[in-house]
This record gives structure tokens, C-alpha cells and sequence, in this order.
């Protein structure tokens, strides 16, 4: 399917031309804005969707704290050596590892979470243009077809932007 | 912040960028003079490792000397970065964006040193796997988890992955942005380690609900691990070491020593890269404030230390402080205190003084002098009485290794640093553009005034 990136040099533009879009019958869904750092929130009146982010930590934790449960039972009940007449197993003392296996867990899953829900690693050759980091915006609108590519480009022409690409015409 | 010049994304991306593009002659200069003392560092610790802790200064009853005063003295460095960084998203104060990534770094370097001795202390490294990882290497004998040497290992391997993980979700999109300004193998490389970054608006929008949600979780990580290595002494039946307060007292101090550090730190990043324009006085001043706070509540628990010890009636204990408060640690108690709350808290109250950057950075040095003649003074004079009633009371002086180490250490941690520098932007470009675009001026009367706006 092709796509169509328009570079702005303004956010305001940038914001102009997504409302141009919109009028010329492109849903918030249909492009993505790229910015070499974050603006507000519907800031180009794009539609970032939902996501489960929050979810990931709570997962992490959950095995971190199994783990560490099975680390500290399970050592101990394999080889019951009592050590200064203290009980095999000590709550106090399991609790620390459980702690920190509960914390690990919860850390490395939020990573995974914000890699997976981001969509990376992202190893598609989609529309992108290294002046994005310079401060540019970037509009990147997908099309269904040739016909719709045409329109989107001349949309984002019409709106000011500096340069526009194609990429993936039938 | 409120001063911060208004500069284009291209200028920014280009003094930013500087450390990594550029290789100005100190660069060189300074990589071979630390990797000479890391070096140096290398050979005393083959010569233990050879000759065994022989060569160190330990013997009966003072089996913990440099390397565990230095061990704390480091997780204590290492506490400054994630605190500085998390508590500052969290509450969303605008002067952490040129301060974090470093703080964060040093978090890292200064927890692999730490661990590093650890490791040496126990004179036979190798072996320091049995002890510590939860596996049934011999006769199917598991560690103890009921041992602090089991605790450590684990609250120090959580913190050092969580502050790696932290590190790396912060430097994704300017590692994006590596990529786009670079070209050949370096391009290749960033490329990969951006794993396709694009910063569309659900990818920062996910950025900045992991930098909340990282930093409410490392937080409590960060005040266990200290609290853990106080309980590698409060959990000993040693008289001086098993007091109640040792947890909330060793953190504050690991907090003082560290956002300390972070000050010596930023004037070097400042000085080196020529980052005047984003690490600016007033970020001096900021952190001189929260100093003034942390240094007096360091001086409180200290002071209930003190406190507690005299008047408890506990003869044992009594006579550990004693000793403590008499010479010839007596001057080390004094250097100390004067080093840690005396000389710097009368000078951070004075905003002017807060603003001048080389007077700041030599208060954060004498601090970290006092907190680790604190440490000093909590484990030698300690062990030296270890035994009330055996009365096998024995010295310490450090040998030339043990104190070759101790500057390997400082050597090590800024060797790392460096290369870091080398590789990455030191300063989130991403967050100080950001800051950019949420600054705006306002009109009051006859004044223009800088204003952050927020959500």
C-alpha cells in the first residue's frame, strides 16, 4: 500500500495539515505524526490508541514474586540444614529476595511492555526522513491506493509542507 | 529551566551531539591516564589474588577493611542517580533534563565498582558464585538465603538491571537520533541499538508513561538495596553495628555522598563538553537546595547514632563509641563532621554561593571525603572491639594494594563515564527539546518572564 510523508517545519503547520487531511477524508487512524520529541498528547489531533502498558508490571511482578518464592522455599527445603536453631523457613529473610525478585520481575517486563506496545523493534522500511531529529514534523499518511496517495499529496503540498514523499505505488 | 537560552533543535542536536562526534586532545589525555591507574588498579588485584590477603592490611579482628568501607562508599554514590532522576520525573521538575541520563550512568558504573569489591574482598573471587548464587554447585548445599550475602547479591543485581533498563528507555530516542546524524558503521550500530525507533506519537506517548512507571518502581528498589547493605552490619551482633536506625541512616548518607558526586559530576560534563548553555547555574543552585536538606537529616541520625550509644547503658556499645570519640579517631570524627554538615551546609544556604560552580564542586568533594571517613569510622574502630570480652583487640592500617585499589576505583568509575561520554549523549536530547517546546514568556508589567507550562 503507498504511503505519503510530508516534512513541516512548524508544529502549527504541521497541526494545519492534519486538519487538512481530516477534511479531505482521512481518519486519525490513517497517518502518524513524527517528532523528534514529544508534544502534548493530541497535539495534531492524531490518534495514538490504546494501550496495556500498565499491564506488563503487574505480570513481572507476579512471576518476579514466584521466583523468588521457589528461589528461597525451594533452596532451603532441598537441603534442610538448621542454622543457629532459625526455622528452615524465615519469613523475614524471604521476604527480601521475594522483594527484589517481585521488583526485577515488575522492571524487566515494563521494558518488554513499552518495546512490545511501541511496536519495536521495528524492522519495516517505512517513510522517514533523518530531518525529523533537526525539529521537523513529519506527516505520514497511508493510503489504499494510488488514487488516494495522489490526494494525500496534495493535501500536505497544499498545507506548506517542505518536501513530500512517496513510497510504495502499484 | 527558566534561564535555559532559546536555542533550534539543529543547535541542540549539534552540542549534544559533540561528545560523541568529537575527540578533542583531553580526550585522549585523560582516557590513558585513567586506564593507567585502572591498570595499576589490575595489578594489585592479581597480586592478592596471587599471594592472597596477605598482601592487604586485614588481619584478626579487622576482616573488613577498604574494600567494604569502599563497596558502601559506592552503592552510596550509586543512590544519587536514581533518586535525582526518578523523584524528579515523578514530580515533573523542569531542571532534571540536563542532570538525569548522567546521574543514571553513574548509577551503574558506581554499582559495578561496588559489586567489583565485594568480590575482591573474599580474596578468592571465584568463589564468590558459590556463596551467592542461588545454585547447588557442591554436595547439593544451596547459599543460605537467610545470609546477608545472599541478600546483597540480589538487591544489587535488581538495582543494577532496573538502572540499565532505566538508562536505556531514556537514550532510545536519541539513540534514533544518532542514527539520523551519523553516517558508516556508527550509523549501522545505532541503528540496531534504536531497534527502528521513528517517535510517532504513540511511541513518546509509551516513552513517557515508562519513565513514571520505571521510576515508581526503582524507587523502593533504590531505598532497599541501601537498606540491605546496612544489614550486612544491623543484622551482626558486633556492638556499633546492631542498631535499629543503621537502614534510614545509611540512606540518607548514601544520598548526601551521591547527589553530592552528581554536582563534581555535572561541572566536568559542563567543563569537558562545553555544555554552558545546558547545564547552567541555576542547576547548581537546585541541587544545592535539596543538599542543605539531605546533609542536616544525614546529621540528625548520626547524631541519634552518637546519642543512642552513650546513653544506652549498654557497656559494649558504649565503649565502641568511646572509642570512636577518642584519639586518634577522634580527629577523623571531627574532619568528618566538619566535612559533611560544618564547611558545606553554611555555604549551600547562600544562593550566591549555590551559583558558583567550582565553589559547589568543592563542597561536593569534601563532602564525599566526610562520607567516607564516615564509613571508615562505622566498620575499623568497630571491629577493633569486636570482641569486648576476649579482649583480642587487634589494629588496621591499609596496605599499598588495598589503597591502590581505592584509587583504581575512582579511576574505574571515571574511565567509564568517559567512554560512555564517548558513545552516547551525556544530556536526553529529546528531553531538553521538549523542555523547548513547553517554554513560553509572559508579560507582567515591564517584565518578560520565563514560564514552564505544564498539562
Amino acid at each position: 500500500m503507498p504511503s505519503v510523508l510530508g516534512l513541516f517545519q512548524s508544529a502549527d503547520t504541521a497541526a494545519a495539515a492534519a486538519d487538512r487531511l481530516q477534511s479531505a477524508g482521512f481518519g486519525p487512524a490513517d497517518y502518524e505524526v513524527l517528532t523528534g520529541a514529544p508534544y502534548p498528547e493530541g497535539a495534531f489531533g492524531e490518534d495514538s490508541g490504546d494501550h496495556r502498558l500498565f499491564i506488563f508490571p503487574l505480570g513481572g511482578a507476579i512471576i518476579g514474586f514466584a521466583v523468588g518464592l521457589m528461589v528461597t522455599a525451594g533452596t532451603q527445603l532441598s537441603y534442610p540444614l538448621v542454622t543457629a536453631g532459625k526455622p528452615i523457613l524465615g519469613i523475614p529473610p524471604m521476604f527480601i529476595i521475594m522483594y527484589e525478585g517481585t521488583m526485577l520481575g515488575a522492571l524487566i517486563f515494563t521494558i518488554m511492555g513499552v518495546i512490545f506496545e511501541s511496536r519495536l523493534p521495528n524492522l519495516t522500511n517505512d517513510l522517514y526522513d533523518a530531518r525529523i531529529t533537526e525539529g521537523y514534523v513529519g506527516l505520514v499518511v497511508q493510503c489504499d491506493d494510488n488514487a488516494q496517495a495522489d490526494t494525500a499529496q496534495s493535501t500536505l503540498t497544499e498545507a506548506g509542507a517542505e518536501e513530500v514523499k512517496q513510497q510504495g505505488r502499484s | 529551566m527558566h534561564e535555559r537560552p532559546r536555542l533550534t533543535p539543529i543547535q541542540i542536536n549539534r552540542d549534544l551531539l559533540r561528545s560523541v562526534v568529537e575527540t578533542p586532545l583531553i580526550f585522549y589525555v585523560l582516557l590513558l591516564l585513567l586506564m593507567g591507574l585502572v591498570g595499576l588498579g589490575v595489578i594489585a588485584a592479581t597480586l592478592m589474588v596471587t599471594y592472597g590477603l596477605g598482601v592487604t592490611g586485614l588481619n584478626h579482628p579487622v576482616f573488613w577493611g577498604f574494600f567494604i568501607i569502599n563497596f558502601v562508599f559506592w552503592v552510596g554514590i550509586s543512590h544519587a542517580g536514581t533518586m535525582i532522576s526518578a523523584i524528579l520525573r515523578l514530580s515533573a521538575a523542569e531542571w532534571r533534563r540536563p542532570v538525569v541520563r548522567a546521574a543514571e550512568v553513574m548509577t551503574v558504573f558506581s554499582l559495578l565498582t561496588a559489586a567489583l569489591f565485594v568480590v575482591l574482598h573474599t580474596g578468592r573471587p571465584w568463589r564468590t558464585l558459590y556463596w551467592a548464587f542461588p545454585y547447588d554447585f557442591v554436595r547439593g548445599i544451596w547459599p543460605d538465603v537467610r545470609s546477608p550475602l545472599v541478600w546483597d547479591p540480589s538487591a544489587i543485581f535488581t538495582y543494577l538491571t532496573g538502572s540499565i533498563l532505566f538508562v536505556y528507555a531514556a537514550l532510545i530516542p536519541d539513540l534514533a537520533l544518532a542514527r539520523d546524524q551519523t553516517t558508516g558503521w556508527r550509523r549501522a550500530v545505532y541503528g540496531v541499538l534504536c531497534l527502528g525507533w521513528r517517535g510517532n506519537a504513540r511511541q513518546w506517548k509509551l516513552l513517557n508513561a515508562t519513565g513514571l512507571l520505571l521510576s515508581a518502581l526503582i524507587l523502593p528498589v533504590f531505598v532497599s538495596v541501601h537498606s540491605i547493605v546496612s544489614w550486612d552490619f544491623g543484622m551482626s551482633l558486633v556492638p556499633g553495628w546492631h542498631v535499629h536506625i543503621f537502614a534510614p541512616y545509611f540512606v540518607v548518607g548514601a544520598v548526601l555522598s551521591g547527589v553530592a558526586a552528581v554536582i563534581a559530576l555535572m561541572a566536568v560534563m559542563r567543563s569537558l563538553f562545553r555544555l554552558h548553555d545546558y547545564i547552567r547555574p541555576e542547576h547548581f543552585d537546585m541541587i544545592g537546595r535539596l543538599l542543605i536538606v539531605v546533609a542536616l537529616a544525614w546529621a540528625y541520625f548520626y547524631f541519634i547514632d552518637v546519642v543512642f550509644a552513650l546513653l544506652s547503658k549498654e557497656e559494649a556499645e558504649y565503649e565502641v563509641m568511646k572509642l570512636r570519640l577518642s584519639p586518634p579517631y577522634l580527629y577523623l570524627f571531627l574532619l568528618m563532621i566538619t566535612c559533611n554538615v560544618f564547611l558545606p551546609v553554611p555555604i549551600w544556604m547562600f544562593r550566591r554561593f549555590r551559583r558558583n560552580i567550582g565553589l559547589m564542586v568543592w563542597t561536593a568533594i569534601v563532602v564525599n571525603i566526610g562520607m567516607w571517613l564516615e564509613r571508615f569510622l562505622i566498620i575499623i574502630p568497630t571491629l577493633q572491639r569486636r570482641h569486648p570480652d576476649a579482649f583480642a583487640w587487634g589494629d588496621y592500617s591499609a596496605s599499598i594494594v588495598e589503597i591502590t585499589l581505592v584509587i583504581f576505583s575512582f579511576a574505574n568509575v571515571a574511565l567509564l563515564l568517559l567512554v560512555f561520554s564517548k558513545i552516547f549523549p551525556v544530556i536526553p536530547i529529546w528531553e531538553e527539546k521538549e523542555g523547548h517546546i513547553w517554554k513560553r514568556e509572559f508579560r507582567i508589567g515591564k517584565l518578560r518572564l520565563p514560564a514552564i507550562v505544564r498539562e
